[in-house]
């Protein structure tokens, strides 16, 4: 074979996966993105708060804890993308709209169960972030973080 | 038993402390469930397999809290805390761990 053509496939095949994840991955994000505010305004009605007490004037009838989870990955493209950025410093966007979507779908799952189970407000809430499986062999490993959100939900008197 | 990850159970007053109760487990990941989120770690995206692993390890450590407090005589815990930690690759702990209370 030719070595031009062996270095073309050589290079072809990351450049067509990153080309191929590029897409794939960016409207997967923003589906995830138009769900995330759609489910947001719709679970509006509860409130939710870090404060450890109960605010004055609320007649609690039942509590329990809730918590709502999500493990979430970057795809292949912005996971190339945020390796360039270690080499160079700054900002790495692709990261911060990860932990956004991982933070925002926790929380709504927290609230939607909270809300199934007939509560009407969360306080005490906590957000904790893990990263679940760190990058084995030079970032081949299934990398992906998880974000745990935990409440205690209240039942209040109508 | 009821839980909460404030001080205090809402609407309930604390008549007797027990101290800390925790619960833990370990846990490897499947490997089915593995080779399923290597595939979705291409395109990106949410990784359910993990998550429900997660979160049900999360629910077998919380179990084992119940079941120390129970032990103590307590029918509550209070400030109900959770962390995960990675102990080798592949492998996760899961805590949980609050203060084990009575109250009426």
């Amino acid at each position: 074979m030719e070595p031009w053509l062996q270095i073309a496939i050589q290079l072809g095949a990351p450049i067509a996966l990153l080309l191929v994840t590029y897409g794939i991955g960016s409207a997967v994000e923003r589906r995830h993105f138009r769900l995330l505010r759609m489910r947001e305004i719709r679970s509006r009605s509860m409130p939710v708060a870090t404060i450890r007490n109960v605010p004055p004037g609320w007649e609690v009838t039942g509590s329990a804890m809730v918590t709502g989870s999500c493990v979430i990955s970057l795809d292949y493209f912005k996971r190339f993308v945020a390796g360039l950025r270690l080499l160079f410093g700054g900002r790495i966007a692709s990261y911060e709209t990860l932990l956004d979507r991982a933070r925002r779908e926790a929380m709504l799952r927290m609230k939607e169960r909270a809300h199934e189970a007939g509560y009407r407000a969360i306080i005490g809430v906590r957000l904790e972030t893990s990263q679940i499986a760190p990058n084995g062999r030079q970032g081949k490993g299934t990398a992906g973080v998880e974000v745990l959100a935990s409440g205690t939900a209240l039942r209040l008197a109508p | 038993m009821l839980l909460s990850t404030t001080e205090t159970v809402p609407g309930k007053t604390i008549r007797e402390f027990f101290g800390v109760v925790s619960g833990s487990t370990v846990r490897a990941k499947h490997i089915g469930k593995d080779i399923m989120a290597g595939l979705k770690n291409i395109v990106g995206g949410e990784l359910k397999g993990y998550t429900e692993l997660l979160q049900e390890a999360r629910q077998e450590a919380l179990e084992r809290m119940v079941r120390q407090a129970e032990s103590v005589g307590a029918n509550a815990v209070v400030n109900v805390r959770f962390s995960t930690s990675n102990i080798t690759q592949g492998a996760a702990e899961l805590f949980a761990y609050g203060t084990a209370v009575r109250v009426d």
